[in-house]
């Protein structure tokens, strides 16, 4: 089986020290879920599969995505969709900007724009185009982070704890719009949590670190 | 030890004399002139010079000649950058063409073979110089020899504010009561400064008995001749401005001590600055200028040409037309620079000389027989070695 | 491509500095072309100058006390107002104050405190006096208004580099803990804040410490002459005709490098020793008279201020006067006159000032951004020492390095406009890295990882992202990169061999002429050139960034 994300016999040690070690495969449309304490690595782990693991980190094993070997890919090679607590929308480019930034070559300038358009239109967000980042919900600028990965096409889509700082109704909403959205991509998806119910709600397996 | 090899070949080498122009092929010179960019290295520190030198660049312009006012904060840094590029072997295509030069700096650099030349006397409009009444071939008692050309003569004059001083004093020791009844309102430039040097020279010329002695270079005997100066100025340091704990640095920055109203009496070297000044507000329209009894310094401004000129027929084409009636005519005129013109009345054409003497010279300047003949200027050995006496006496502790 | 930047940055930065010194070591101990043979000579000529010992106490003296006045008063500002509105009011007055070249403020300040100048003629208008008193305030034999001079030229800067390290320090939350212990504001700060914000510009007080001891320019203008400074004392005999004095010069600012050093270790020393005072003081329990000290923070400070704008008001007034004497408060008339006669050549001048500046300032904007970019690509940090490096040609006394640096003239390599740009690199690169590496470092790597999970290159990442996002702080890196090349003039005097004509050479020129309505003009000119980068710093992103509210900082 070539398909989804395999993360096979992986080893990280900072310095000398192993930190975790990890034996996974996540097939297209499912949630794989890894919670831990503080300082267990969860986050070094999601460095190491975009491929950008500090200095001072070294790591053993095999990555593969979609049957791909993605060790000595550089980050923009691997297509690895990314969300954080944080929208991280780019504070300079409107929201159009900010999506259009994502979409990937190809296609003459109506075609780009229309498929903005229609991306927006499907998070409810018909008309925001021009709108200033900073000027959006937290549940707006969420969707329109959502968004923004999910037109760059990814093959794959890391969470770091991406619904920790919305509050609970909103955080529901946002769950499971991610959730559908990758599933009807049919991309795997490795989920960093502190949140059991993430994990619910993921549905998938659990590696707890 | 390999550095000191090093050192020794550097100071053996000597400067391989460059395919420069010959002055006596005027022709020549002028056609190899054209198109050429002629740094004047001069000192900047005086706006209506600066103008003037700006004016004297339009003329060479007319002539294919572009010139390059570099101002200089002291003449010092041109020769020592002469210098420092023949240490760097850098014998042709130097980045200094021309110099606004006398006394010591002269002496040193032709002592030291850093000037191009003789050129002076093969420039066209050196027929109209003065030759004979004005000291245009010796530069502080140092023969010229050809290697530099006048441009301006210059005489001490004091000026003094005529609203606050009557009668002003016209000796040394006149200065000497006068400024003990008026404590703190005079000052001089602090030398090493060369006016201010030329004020110690001045004072010493008038109290010595025979000034003559002062044209052979200091000798044994400089402590005998020298007294009667240092005690001029043990009695005089105290009652100077701020009780000769600071000084002006400079000429103009006198003269701006007096338009403050914190000085009376000011030395200058130019007979027509105070008009100048005058008419630039600089100076308060009550100024006025004197000579003293037994007569003040003169001395020619010359610009000389460095042994590695880039543009060396391009500055003679430029120290050509400084000497140009026209130039000196402008030069002389009161509100434009006021300097004393090297050339001959006898020896110019009529109509140029009828314009010299149509010259209103202006309220504070004083005319050519007011001045008097002027006195010589002492051997440049004087300067520096009553510099540094005065540096040491009076300038370096309180 | 990225890569050997960083190494390239270093040799920037040192390399002129150690060719510079053995430049100038050669020629003090009697080697190099003026040199009369190996021996201590020159050295012997120094130690017999009669003035040495006032010049290099003077030297000492003003730089440590300036030093010392510029933190303190920097200090009890920071501890007694900050947050308050009178202290933003001071702050928007820092950039501005800081561009103003130290050339152009030391002229307009000997005017204000001249016993002719501004401050005197108020009482000689009311008790009519017809001249003015005959006190030695301007340059007066301790370097008293000297020390003055400075600590109003670098209280701006000792204070941005202290507003910068506050956020390193969370003071706020200490000054909340403090006073909740029942501290006094001015007291807690100096006791919890101080001391973490002293580590953080420790390098920046040194640098204006050297500065203070060294430098030519304000010295020339404020600084006594009987004698002169040791720095100014060593660039007369550099510039003497008598050319043996070039290895007494040599030797002198050999001298004047173990003053600074012999200063600098004492000053080190001293900060132990504060640090030791500084704990006992927290034992003790004891506080400060904190109105007392609040009001004298704010007064000294506002003085400061005060003095360098009246001295750039005086100087705009003396380019426009007509007549103007003792004990006028202005002048009899205005008159373009000084502008039409000096305004064509100074902006003329102005421009070539500015190219200089603009191309000193891009290419010291690269290797920063490459060496900044190189760090977080590819973890490329040099670490503490890369500080050191980057202070180096601060903390060198430039008349020890700046003479020898004719020496690529034996390369073939002459001075000229391309040498003085390298030469400006080497000053305004550290101030471009100091002003831009904290944003830099500060912008948030997410916003990379995010990037590059959208398939965005890192070029494409720095170019359409970390840049545009880091407009405002690029801008404000080339604002203080233009107003340092502006202001140097040693550098542009030696390195261009006179040839190459700045607002600062042409300035200080005219100050030894002392004609004040052409250093007004001069002077209002270098000031403009300095600070209308700050103002189109300002600006730019403010118009670009109009409609993007996190952009748009407050």
């Amino acid at each position: 089986m070539t398909e989804g994300l395999h993360l096979d016999r992986v080893r990280i040690f900072e310095g000398a020290r192993p930190l975790l070690e990890i034996d996974a495969r996540v097939p297209p449309g499912e949630v794989l879920s890894v919670m831990g304490p503080s300082g267990s690595g969860k986050s070094t782990l999601l460095s190491h599969l975009m491929g950008d693991l500090a200095p001072g980190f070294r790591a053993h094993g095999e990555l593969t995505l979609e049957g791909q070997d993605l060790s000595g890919l550089p980050p923009e090679a691997r297509r690895l969709g990314l969300l954080y607590q944080d929208p991280l929308l780019f504070p300079h480019l409107s929201v159009a900007e900010n999506l259009a930034f994502g979409l990937r070559p190809g296609g003459d300038r109506t075609e780009r724009r229309n498929r903005v358009e229609a991306a927006l239109a499907d998070v409810s967000l018909e008309g925001y185009g021009p709108r200033d980042p900073a000027t959006l919900s937290g549940g707006q600028a969420a969707r329109v982070a959502l968004m923004r990965t999910l037109l760059s096409e990814p093959r794959a889509l890391l969470l770091d704890e991406p619904f920790s700082k919305l509050d609970q109704g909103l955080r529901d909403q946002t769950r499971r719009l991610v959730f559908d959205r990758a599933r009807a991509a049919r991309i795997p998806v490795v989920l960093v949590t502190h949140d059991r119910a993430d994990v619910v709600a993921a549905g998938g397996p659990l590696i707890e670190l | 030890m390999r550095l000191p090899i090093l050192a020794t070949l550097a100071i053996t080498t000597l400067p391989a004399m460059a395919e420069q122009p010959d002055p006596m092929d005027w022709p020549a010179v002028l056609a190899e002139a054209e198109g050429q960019t002629v740094y004047w290295h001069a000192w900047g520190g005086s706006t209506t010079t600066n103008d003037f030198i700006a004016w004297i660049g339009e003329r060479a312009a007319e002539q294919g000649v572009t010139l390059e006012h570099v101002k200089l904060a002291d003449t010092a840094d041109a020769v020592g950058l002469v210098l420092s590029e023949r240490q760097a072997g850098k014998d042709t295509g130097g980045s200094v063409d021309m110099i606004w030069i006398n006394g010591a700096n002269f002496a040193s650099m032709k002592e030291q073979d850093l000037l191009f030349g003789p050129f002076a006397e093969a420039l066209p409009n050196w027929q109209y110089v003065d030759v004979e009444g004005k000291t245009v071939t010796t530069d502080f008692t140092v023969p010229t020899e050809g290697y530099e050309s006048p441009w301006a003569m210059a005489q001490v004059v004091f000026i003094h504010d005529s609203d606050r001083v009557d009668t002003p004093p016209t000796s040394a020791p006149a200065l000497l009561d006068w400024a003990q009844a008026h404590p703190g309102r005079f000052t001089f430039p602090q030398p090493p400064d060369f006016l201010g040097t030329t004020f110690l020279k001045q004072m010493l010329i008038d109290l010595v008995e025979d000034p003559v002695v002062l044209q052979s270079p200091v000798g044994e005997d400089y402590a005998e001749v020298s007294a009667p100066l240092w005690d001029f100025m043990d009695a005089l340091t105290p009652v100077l401005w701020r009780q000769g704990r600071a000084y002006p640095q400079t000429g103009p920055r006198q003269l701006q001590l007096m338009n403050d109203g914190e000085v009376d009496i000011a030395i200058s070297f130019s007979p027509g600055e105070a008009t100048a000044a005058i008419a630039n507000y600089e100076l308060p329209s009550t100024a006025r200028t004197y000579v003293l009894d037994k007569g003040t310094l003169g001395n020619a401004s010359f610009v000389a040409i460095p042994y590695n000129a880039n543009a060396a027929a391009g500055a003679m084409v430029v120290a050509d037309i400084i000497l140009s009636p026209e130039a000196q005519l402008r030069a002389q005129t009161p509100d434009i620079l006021g300097y004393g013109t090297v050339l001959d009345m006898d020896k110019l054409p009529e109509a140029d000389r009828a314009a010299f003497e149509a010259l209103d010279l202006g309220v504070a300047t004083l005319s050519p027989a007011e001045l008097g003949q002027a006195q010589a200027e002492p051997h440049p050995t004087w300067a520096e070695r009553l510099a540094a006496d005065w540096v040491a006496r009076y300038g370096v502790a309180n | 491509m990225l890569r050997p930047l960083p190494l390239l940055t270093v040799l920037v930065l040192a390399g002129p500095v150690l060719i510079g010194i053995a430049g100038t070591v050669l020629p003090a101990i009697g080697l190099g072309p003026v040199g009369q043979g190996l021996g201590l000579g020159p050295f012997h000529q120094v130690l017999d100058w009669p003035g040495l010992p006032r010049a290099t106490a003077v030297s000492v003296l003003s730089g440590v006390l300036s030093t010392l006045g510029a933190l303190g008063v920097a200090a009890l500002i920071l501890a007694g107002w900050q947050g308050t509105a009178t202290f933003r009011a001071l702050e928007r007055l820092l950039s501005p104050l800081l561009a103003v070249p130290h050339a152009a403020a030391a002229l307009g300040l000997a005017f204000v405190i001249a016993p002719s100048g501004w401050i005197a003629r108020l009482p000689a208008q009311a008790l009519g006096w017809s001249v003015p008193p005959d006190l030695l305030i301007l340059q007066d034999p301790w370097g008293l208004s000297l020390t003055a001079g400075l600590i109003a030229k670098e209280l701006p800067f000792l204070l941005l580099m202290m507003l910068a390290a506050l956020g390193q320090v969370e003071h706020r939350r200490r000054m909340a803990i403090t006073r909740s212990l029942g501290h006094g504001r001015v007291a807690g700060w100096m006791k919890t804040v101080f001391p973490g914000v002293y580590a953080q510009v420790r390098l920046p007080v040194m640098v204006v410490l050297v500065y203070g001891m060294t430098n030519v320019d304000v010295a020339t203008i404020l600084g006594p002459n009987t004698p002169p400074t040791l720095s100014v004392q060593v660039t007369r005999w550099m510039l003497d005709p008598d050319l043996a004095l070039r290895s007494v010069a040599a030797a002198g600012a050999l001298v004047q490098v173990a003053a600074v050093a012999m200063t600098l270790a004492l000053w080190v020393g001293a900060e132990r020793l504060c640090a030791a005072l500084g704990r006992a003081w927290i034992w003790s329990g004891r506080g400060l008279p904190e109105t007392t000290l609040r009001a004298l923070g704010v007064s000294l400070a506002g003085l400061s201020a005060l003095a360098l704008l009246a001295g750039l008001a005086a100087l705009a007034l003396w380019s426009l006067a007509a007549g103007w004497r003792f004990p006028d408060l202005a002048p009899e008339a205005l008159t373009l006159r000084s502008w039409s006669r000096f305004g064509p050549e100074m902006i003329a001048v102005a421009g070539t000032t500015l190219a200089i500046a603009a191309t000193a300032t891009l290419l010291s904007l690269i290797l920063v951004i490459g060496c900044l970019e190189a760090e977080h690509r590819f973890g490329l940090t040099v670490g503490q020492r890369a500080l050191w490096f980057l202070y180096l040609p601060l903390l060198v006394p430039q008349v020890a390095f700046l003479p020898g640096l004719l020496l690529p003239a034996w390369l073939g390599v002459g001075p000229g406009t391309g040498v003085v740009i390298a030469g400006h690199v080497v000053f305004v690169l550290p101030y471009v890295f100091l002003s831009l590496s904290g944003p830099y470092r500060a912008w948030d790597t997410r916003i990379a990882r995010v990037a590059a999970g959208l398939g965005a290159t890192p070029d494409r990442i720095l170019w359409r992202l970390r840049l545009p996002m880091l407009l405002a702080p690029v801008l404000t890196a080339c604002a203080i990169g233009v107003a340092v090349s502006v202001g140097q003039y040693l550098p542009t005097l030696l390195l261009g061999a006179g040839r190459v004509s700045t607002l600062a050479t042409e300035a200080v020129a005219l100050a030894a002429g002392g004609n004040r309505r052409a250093i007004g003009v001069w002077g209002v000119g270098q000031s403009l050139a300095a600070l209308m980068p700050f103002v189109l710093a300002l600006a730019i992103p403010a118009l670009v960034f109009r409609n993007r509210k996190a952009m748009v900082r407050d």
